[in-house]
C-alpha cells in the first residue's frame, strides 16, 4: 500500500479530540447516543461479520466488538474491527485482561488505531470458569484501570507502559465499564471516579433491569459531577423469556434481574415482545436520567430486534446515524 | 486461614495502628539493616513476613503490599488478582464470580477501609503491577523506600 491509498490515510483527529472517531463528536456535541454489541462468528469467514453489522446500520452510532465474552471462545475483536473499519463504521475495541499481558494488549492497541479503531473499551474480564475454556490460565496481568491509565498513557505520553518511546501514538477514546447494579454499591461511584482519575471518558455499564437503582447511582455520580467528565452510556437489552432471565441470572456474572421484571415476563402472552417492551420502557426511562449520555444496547441472539426496539424507543429523535455510503468529515474510509 | 482473613478486616483499625508503629521501627532500623546487607536479610525476613501475614491476610508475598489501602483485604486473594477495587461480577450476596464460596476480596476491602483511620488510599489509582517483586520482603522495602531515593526519582536525576 502506498501512502496514497485512501483506506489507510491517518484521517485527521478534530481540534481538542482524542480521536479522529464520529462517535467521541457525538458524545461531544450532547445528543442522545446509541451503541450496540456486536457478537464475533465462531467462524473465520468476514462476511459472517459484515451481515452481523449490517443489521446495526443507520441505528448506532458505535459498535462495540466483544474480546471472548463470558469467556467464550470467538473471532477476535481486533479481527472484528479491522474488518468493519475498512467499511467506515465507528467500531469500539473491547480488550479483556483476562487472556493477554500488557506486551499483547499494548500491541493490539496499536494494531488496532493503525486500522482505524477510534474508540476502546478497557474491561477486567470474566473469569475462564464462566466460560467454554475453563481449563485455560487466566492472564489478568493487569486490571481495567491500570488498562485504562495504559492505554491513556500511549496516546497523552507517546510510551509504552516500559517507558519506550511510540512514534506515532494510538488516537482513541478511552472507555471502560460499570456495574452500578451489585455490591458493594457504596464503592461503585468511587470506582467509577477511579476509572476517570486514571483516563476513562466514556462508559458503558452492564445490563439496567433496575432503574430505580440506576437512578441513586446517577445522582451520586452528578453530586460528584462524574457525568461532565465522562461520557456515561447505559446497558440496555431485551430479555427472551422468563426462563434466559433465570439463565442469564445463574450463568452471566453480574447481570441483577429484579424478581418483577421476570414475573412480567412469566405472565406475558407473548414473552418476547413483552422483553422488547421492557427494554423499550427502559430506555425512555433512561433518557430522561440527567447525565446519561445514551444507551449502549446488548441484544444477544436478537440482534435482528435492535432497530425495532430502538425506532420504538425513540431516543434518536429525528437524527439517523451514519451508514455505509454517508458522507462523514471524520470517516473517510468508506472508500475501498 | 480465611476466618482469620476475615477477623484481620474486621479488626482493620487496630492493625493499621499496629502497622504504623512496626513502619516507624521498620524505617528506623534501615542503618542497622544496611550495615548487615539487605541482599542477605531478603531470604530470612521474607521468611519470617510470609509467616505472619499468611495467617493474618492469607497474603500470597507479592512484594508490593497495599493492606494499609484495601481495608487489611489483601487483594491477591482476588481470583482475578484486581489491585484497583471489585469486578462486575460479584454476587448479589457479596461473594466471589469465580469462587461462590469467598467473600469478594473487594468488598471486603470496602468495608475494611471505613474502618480504618486512613482508609481513602483505596481510592487511589494503582498502575500496572511489577511481577519482578513476588516472592520479596515488603518490610525491607518499606525500610529501604525511606532511606534510598524512589527508582522514579532516580531515573529523573539521572
Amino acid at each position: 500500500m502506498t501512502e496514497a491509498d485512501p483506506v489507510f490515510r491517518t484521517l485527521p483527529t478534530p481540534p481538542g479530540s482524542s480521536s479522529p472517531g464520529r462517535f467521541e463528536q457525538i458524545l461531544r456535541s450532547g445528543r442522545f447516543a446509541v451503541s450496540a454489541e456486536l457478537s464475533p462468528p465462531d467462524s473465520a469467514d468476514p462476511e459472517e461479520v459484515f451481515s452481523r453489522a449490517r443489521v446495526f446500520e443507520g441505528y448506532v452510532d458505535a459498535i462495540n466488538a466483544t474480546d471472548g465474552s463470558g469467556a467464550n471462545c470467538h473471532m477476535s475483536s481486533v479481527g472484528v474491527c479491522a474488518l468493519l473499519t475498512r467499511l467506515g463504521y465507528s467500531m469500539v475495541m473491547q480488550i479483556s485482561c483476562r487472556d493477554r499481558n500488557r506486551i499483547a494488549i499494548q500491541g493490539d492497541v496499536l494494531g488496532a488505531a493503525a486500522m482505524g479503531v477510534a474508540n476502546i473499551l478497557c474491561l477486567t474480564g470474566d473469569g475462564v470458569q464462566a466460560g467454554d475454556h475453563p481449563a485455560a490460565k487466566p492472564v489478568f496481568d493487569l486490571d481495567a484501570v491500570s488498562l485504562i491509565s495504559l492505554v491513556r498513557r500511549m496516546r497523552d505520553e507517546s510510551r509504552f507502559e516500559s517507558g519506550r518511546a511510540i512514534s506515532s501514538p494510538p488516537r482513541v477514546l478511552v472507555g471502560g465499564a460499570a456495574n452500578p447494579f451489585v455490591p458493594p454499591f457504596d464503592f461503585r461511584v468511587d470506582r467509577l471516579e477511579k476509572k476517570i482519575e486514571a483516563g476513562m471518558q466514556f462508559v458503558q455499564t452492564q445490563y439496567c433491569f433496575d432503574v430505580p437503582r440506576l437512578r441513586t447511582f446517577m445522582s451520586r455520580v452528578r453530586d460528584r459531577g462524574l457525568h461532565e467528565r465522562c461520557h456515561i452510556l447505559v446497558g440496555v437489552g431485551p430479555l427472551a423469556s422468563a426462563r434466559a432471565a433465570r439463565w442469564i441470572l445463574a450463568h452471566v456474572p453480574g447481570v441483577h434481574i429484579p424478581e418483577a421484571s421476570i414475573d412480567r415476563l412469566a405472565r406475558a402472552r407473548s414473552p418476547r415482545m413483552e422483553g422488547r417492551r421492557l427494554c423499550v420502557e427502559t430506555m425512555q426511562e433512561i433518557r430522561e436520567i440527567d447525565g446519561v449520555a445514551g444507551v449502549h444496547v446488548m441484544a444477544y441472539r436478537q440482534e435482528e430486534a435492535i432497530a425495532e426496539i430502538i425506532d420504538a424507543s425513540e431516543v434518536l429523535g429525528e437524527r439517523r446515524p451514519w451508514r455505509p455510503g454517508d458522507e462523514s468529515p471524520w470517516e473517510r474510509r468508506a472508500v475501498q | 486461614m480465611y476466618s482469620v482473613r476475615l477477623w484481620s478486616v474486621r479488626n482493620a483499625r487496630l492493625l493499621e495502628a499496629l502497622y504504623a508503629v512496626f513502619e516507624t521501627l521498620l524505617e528506623s532500623l534501615d542503618p542497622v539493616f544496611r550495615r548487615i546487607g539487605y541482599r542477605r536479610l531478603e531470604r530470612p525476613v521474607a521468611a519470617v513476613e510470609k509467616a505472619v501475614k499468611s495467617f493474618l491476610f492469607d497474603c500470597r508475598m507479592c512484594g508490593d503490599c497495599l493492606l494499609s489501602s484495601t481495608g487489611m483485604s489483601c487483594p491477591m486473594n482476588c481470583p482475578k488478582q484486581l489491585r484497583n477495587g471489585p469486578c462486575g461480577g460479584v454476587r448479589p450476596d457479596g461473594n466471589c464470580e469465580v469462587d461462590p464460596g469467598m467473600r469478594c476480596v473487594w468488598v471486603e476491602a470496602w468495608e475494611g477501609s471505613r474502618r480504618m483511620r486512613h482508609g481513602d488510599g483505596i481510592l487511589a489509582v494503582q498502575v500496572a503491577f511489577d511481577h519482578r517483586s513476588a516472592g520479596r520482603s515488603f518490610w525491607l522495602e518499606a525500610a529501604r523506600r525511606r532511606s534510598a531515593p524512589a527508582p522514579e526519582a532516580e531515573e529523573a536525576a539521572s
